[in-house]
């Protein structure tokens, strides 16, 4: 098993530097793995790490985009409900990239 | 990650220069202890692998006789050598589909041939050692089992079997590839490879039926586990999750509202795809079927229809009768199957697919279209490798390449062929298929996409093709990922009932 080491603390991850307990997850871990995907957090980044730990409590799954860019959109200004910004806050794609700085499993299948 | 580059176009497409090793390593990453044993695997690679190797390798031989005989009749004419993506794309010889099966007969030769047990050397058998394991983990993780190679081997050898064989010794000793082994132990604990349990699942509907609603001001419907329903839609659940995949979702459902056809999803058996297939594994692939005739038992459903989803065909055209009873073929021992097979109603073909289904209301003019909605798309069409080598459609030869294009023809004014030579029966595998669309594995996404992108360039360029539509939500998502490598917007990748949605008439007909 891999880990990271955050403010001297050690935790858990898969592979892919994925938190491996959700419970682990803290402001300051959201920092760190943004940081190794090269990605500085702003409030924009903030509003999308926050739903996606909000729906996820309630569906134990992170969400469909579609359900993601609308429920930004909504939530925050419909010029966000599109998968464009999404994409351009977490190039590497809003699921899987979002997902990891989230601290939430990756989404995998078809995908 | 973001160091990944696309390979030149090829100037000329023919053989590339051999780059030997380029391709060396070690493999996907590999399946935990927890992921194993979930689908009752062992945990990690057991202390006697050799042995139990070999005898699971001998019990695959005696139970498929075509295994024995690709294992025997290959005389490496070579004919197959450049027809694989993976090889165009890496340059590595072991991507040769020849050289990658002879990791495999190497190993038959000395263990279940005379020559072989007595003079290893003068037979090219080759002892299994751990060293020999782990390049069959790793090349046999560079095989899409896409089948293009044996459209061009002259015995038909069926190179996807013998990487199966290999998946399947490999997991019999605890040599299981992540990926996949993990998607397999979402379906059977939650039902889907997503692993989306039922509140997520009807939570997302309902957003999509209020979004259609928005955008066409009609009340389409998407129901779920809906009892009696004429129709149960099996589909990938990718369709319920990603884009571009999502928009064709919407499309079944407009066709449904449209012809009036009464149907629902199920959450219990929310996913069409079947990676048992991929890893080679009969009990796998039967386990996760009968999620499926479960299901139908239970709705009373009258017929089956399967989404955009190019493995799952292949499932369910060529192996659901006799795994679970939907078509003709069942065990007559098998009370389930039997009973499914009386319930479904044969007037209809049974399993059916949605372009079958939508092709059929088509032809019946149950359905019309504003064919200028999509005159913003000059549209090609992508052949996923499994409907293409692996099933059909209609009640003519070919009908799998036909109905898809025919809708397209029939919901749009603009298609474009690409070359002849990497279309229908030839098509390319889109770099992602038989569970390798997975992030560890995209130096080798992006490489293998390399035939399929030379030639979309071409139709770009001279004929501004600015979409292509694909039957399959790997190829959709593999597409996604890896155009944008070669310089082409992802959106330009998208289903055909994505298509059929745009321009479908509701209401007024």
């Amino acid at each position: 098993m891999s880990s990271i080491e955050v403010d001297g603390n050690t935790y858990e991850t898969d592979e892919e530097g994925y938190l491996t307990n959700l419970a682990d997850w803290n402001a300051d871990i959201a920092n760190y793995m943004a940081k190794t995907e090269n990605i500085t957090m702003t409030d924009q980044h903030w509003e999308v790490v926050n739903f996606l730990r909000e729906y996820f409590d309630e569906y134990q799954i992170a969400p469909a985009v579609r359900v993601l860019t609308k429920a930004i959109g909504k939530k925050f200004g419909a010029e966000k409900g599109n998968s464009e910004y999404l994409y351009g806050l977490f190039p590497y794609g809003p699921g899987k990239q979002a997902c990891k700085i989230a601290g939430l499993p990756k989404p995998t299948g078809c995908i | 990650m973001s160091d990944i580059t696309a390979p030149a176009y090829r100037v000329i497409p023919i053989i590339p220069a051999l780059k030997p090793g380029a391709m060396e390593g070690k493999g996907p990453f590999v399946a935990s202890d927890k992921i194993n044993e979930a689908i009752g695997f062992p945990g990690q690679l057991v202390e006697d692998w050799h042995d139990r190797a070999i005898a699971r390798m001998g019990e695959l031989l005696s139970k498929y006789r075509s295994l024995r005989v690709f294992m025997d009749a290959c005389v490496h004419c070579g004919a197959c050598s450049d027809k694989c993506h993976y090889f165009i794309g890496t340059q590595d010889p072991k991507n040769m589909p020849v050289a990658r099966q002879d990791l495999m007969r190497s190993v038959y030769r000395r263990y279940f041939t005379l020559p072989g047990k007595f003079f290893p050397k003068l037979v090219g058998a080759r002892d299994l050692t751990r060293e020999v394991l782990d390049e069959w983990y790793n090349y046999f993780h560079q095989c899409s089992e896409c089948r293009r190679c044996s459209v061009f081997c002259p015995y038909g050898i069926d190179t996807a079997e013998v990487t199966m064989a290999a998946r399947e010794i490999l997991d019999s000793v605890g040599y299981g590839q992540k990926y996949s082994n993990e998607i397999i132990g979402k379906v059977h604990k939650i039902g889907n490879n997503l692993g989306l349990p039922a509140p997520a699942l009807i939570d997302t509907l309902e957003g999509l039926e209020e979004d259609v609603k928005e955008a066409t001001g009609i009340d389409v419907r998407f129901p779920i586990d809906v009892k009696g329903a004429e129709v149960l839609l099996i589909t990938p659940s990718a369709d319920f999750f990603a884009e571009p995949h999502i928009d064709s979702l919407i499309g079944y459902a407009k066709v449904f509202h449209a012809t009036g056809t009464s149907w629902t999803l199920s959450s219990m058996a929310s996913e069409a795809g079947n990676f048992g297939m991929f890893i080679g594994n009969y009990e796998q692939l039967r386990k996760i079927a009968l999620r499926i005739r479960e299901v139908a038992l239970e709705l009373g459903v009258k017929r089956i229809v399967v989404g955009e989803c190019g493995h799952a065909w292949r499932v369910a055209y060529s192996f659901w009768n006799t795994l679970s009873g939907v078509g003709e073929g069942a065990d007559p021992n098998d009370k389930f199957a039997q009973m499914l097979q009386k319930q479904l109603d044969h007037r209809y073909k049974q399993p059916m697919h949605i372009c079958e289904f939508t092709w059929d209301m088509i032809e019946l003019n149950a359905l019309s279209f504003d064919k200028e909605a999509n005159d913003k798309h000059i549209i090609t069409f992508h052949d996923s490798c499994n409907v293409a080598r692996g099933s059909r459609m209609g009640d003519f030869a070919g009908g799998q390449f036909d109905i898809p294009r025919n809708i397209i023809k029939a919901v749009a004014n603009n298609f474009v062929e690409m070359s002849p030579e990497t279309t229908r029966e030839r098509t390319f595998c889109c770099g992602g298929g038989g569970g390798l669309l997975t992030d560890d594995l995209l130096e080798l996404r992006v490489k293998g996409a390399l035939p399929r992108m030379e030639v979309l360039r071409q139709v770009a360029d001279e004929h501004g093709v600015n979409f292509m539509a694909t039957i399959c939500a790997i190829c959709k998502a593999q597409f996604t990922k890896i155009m944008p490598i070669y310089g082409f917007d992802r959106r330009m990748v998208g289903g055909v009932h994505q298509l059929v949605s745009n321009a479908i008439k509701l209401g007024d007909k």
